[in-house]
């Protein structure tokens, strides 16, 4: 049992195969993407191995303590940045083999023209808690 | 009446649903129903007979939903609706519980969530909270893992070995949120000891009772971890620690040794030294070797290296760990702390760095990033 994070990102990731914009997608390529998206998840619930699924705006704010006294600085976004996270799913698995195959499932989401868009994905494991016996 | 003693009923009385011609799925839901209400009712009135108590309710439970599916499905069932006593459950029935909830064709995940419902009497939220997952996936993990044991012929006897891995994965997962699945562990492995007589069900327990000795000085305060040989061997649980080592002395008495016993007399050596200093390291050893023969493991022959390292000195452990693949988890933690004590802080720093980057959970990886933090310090100065 371990748990795994999917990472996708808006921009920082390798170019994907079917790498067209979602804004030059139809409506409904749109619509059958979301829905791929939900019923993945649905599915995961169904086996028993979803933990949970969320979605970041593309645009956030840069915030750092500035000492004693002083609210703390924001700035950004930077347009250098070049990683930026688009969101995530986690999931708990038996197997790291488990975690691949559901991620090459998730990459499978159709995008333009209805084929898959063979999407780079993150895969990190989670660290885990300590466990009791060791020696 | 502790929510524990409730629990301990769990299996028996599933059991005599079972044997009076309950289908698994269905009586497991039923008793967990009992469960539940036995946990609001029981605290104003404490039934005479509490397993008695629970077999009407989960019965009178199963028998709700049997009729409302039968309407449901309009169509005939075969329960009937006031059985007599029936034949008495007898250990057997509780046992082959045991044995369905580890079936080996459940994936590990699945058995530890069906052990700690069906068995354990925990309840699906419960078990979510402890395994950081959500309810409604831990709903659905056990219902699929009921569907498929459900065509597992009841009366046929399974392998003690497949519940005792269950049980050590619980028990090594620790504890998290509410509820404690080291202790769970320990009363479902006194529990199985009870109905089945087994050298390595007792070993198991052995094992787990020395280990849970020392979980109070397992941790500093700060959460961190503290490691074996700095414990303060004070605060090991001695009650503990002796129940452990009775167990385990009855059991290697037996002469059919297997990993938890060897395991077990691994950590009964550690409990018999007052100070670390005055471990016998030639001993744990050689029952390390007793363990590579019966297990094959890559932690034990880690292990091993490391009391080699004590036992003979760290360069024979460095020895052993070339021996070793230097791809398996801990290799380059064991490799810092060995050129440690032979005195290559330079290396060990080093590696302790190294192996915190590959550490698999957060306190090791804490400890060692303090462990390299230590070295470097040391060596500035």
């Amino acid at each position: 049992m371990a748990k795994y994070l999917l990472l996708k990102h808006y921009r920082g990731a390798p170019a994907a195969v079917n790498d067209v914009p979602m804004a030059q997608w139809t409506p409904e390529e749109i619509s059958a993407h979301v829905q791929y998206m939900q019923d993945f998840a649905d599915r995961l619930e169904g086996t028993g191995e979803f933990v949970e699924s969320q979605a970041l705006a593309p645009e956030g704010t840069w915030v750092r303590y500035d000492g004693e006294g002083h609210p703390p600085v924001t700035d950004g976004p930077f347009a250098e940045t070049k990683d930026v996270i688009a969101g995530w799913m986690v999931i708990d698995v038996d197997t790291h083999e488990r975690a691949v195959e559901l991620a090459g499932e998730l990459s499978a989401a159709p995008g333009a023209g209805g084929k898959p868009i063979h999407e780079w994905l993150e895969l990190r494991p989670f660290l885990t808690g300590a466990h009791t016996i060791t020696e | 009446m502790s929510d524990a003693l409730v629990r301990s009923l769990t299996p028996s009385v599933l059991g005599i649903l079972v044997r009076r011609g309950a289908d698994f799925a269905a009586a497991e839901d039923a008793v967990q129903d009992a469960l539940i209400e036995a946990v609001r009712v029981w605290p104003a009135e404490l039934p005479r007979d509490p397993k008695g108590w629970l077999v009407t309710v989960a019965w009178r439970r199963f028998l709700d939903a049997t009729r409302a599916d039968t309407a449901r499905r309009r169509r005939e069932d075969r329960v009937d609706e006031e059985p007599g006593p029936g034949p008495a459950p007898t250990v057997d029935d509780t046992l082959q519980l045991y044995f369905l909830c580890a079936h080996p064709s459940l994936t590990p995940s699945s058995a530890v969530a069906l052990t700690l419902r069906a068995v354990g009497g925990l309840t699906t939220r419960q078990i979510a909270q402890a395994y950081l997952v959500p309810e409604a996936t831990m709903a659905q993990r056990i219902s699929r893992a009921k569907r498929t044991v459900s065509g597992v012929r009841f009366d046929k006897a399974g392998d003690v070995a497949t519940v005792l891995r269950v049980f050590y994965l619980v028990f090594n997962e620790g504890y998290s949120g509410d509820v404690d699945l080291a202790a769970e562990a320990i009363r479902l492995t006194r529990q199985l000891a009870a109905v089945i007589d087994h050298p390595e069900v007792a070993g198991l327990l052995a094992l787990m009772l020395l280990h849970h000795a020392r979980r109070a000085a397992r941790t500093a305060p700060d959460g961190s971890l503290v490691p074996l040989a700095e414990q303060d061997r004070g605060r090991w649980d001695t009650e503990s620690i002796a129940e452990g080592v009775e167990i385990l002395q009855a059991a290697l008495a037996r002469d059919r040794l297997g990993e938890y016993q060897a395991q077990a007399a691994v950590a009964a050596l550690h409990a018999d030294a007052p100070i670390a200093a005055e471990t016998d390291w030639v001993q744990i050893v050689e029952w390390y070797d007793e363990l590579a023969r019966l297990t094959d493991s890559p932690v034990v022959r880690l292990n091993r290296a490391v009391a080699v390292g004590e036992a003979d000195g760290p360069r024979a452990g460095l020895a052993a760990l070339a021996a070793l693949d230097d791809a398996l988890p801990r290799h380059t933690a064991v490799a810092a702390y060995l050129h440690e004590r032979d005195g290559d802080l330079a290396t060990a720093a080093r590696l302790y760095a190294e192996a915190a980057q590959k550490a698999p959970n957060l306190a090791e990886r804490d400890h060692l990033t303090r462990q390299a933090a230590r070295l470097n310090t040391r060596q500035r100065r």
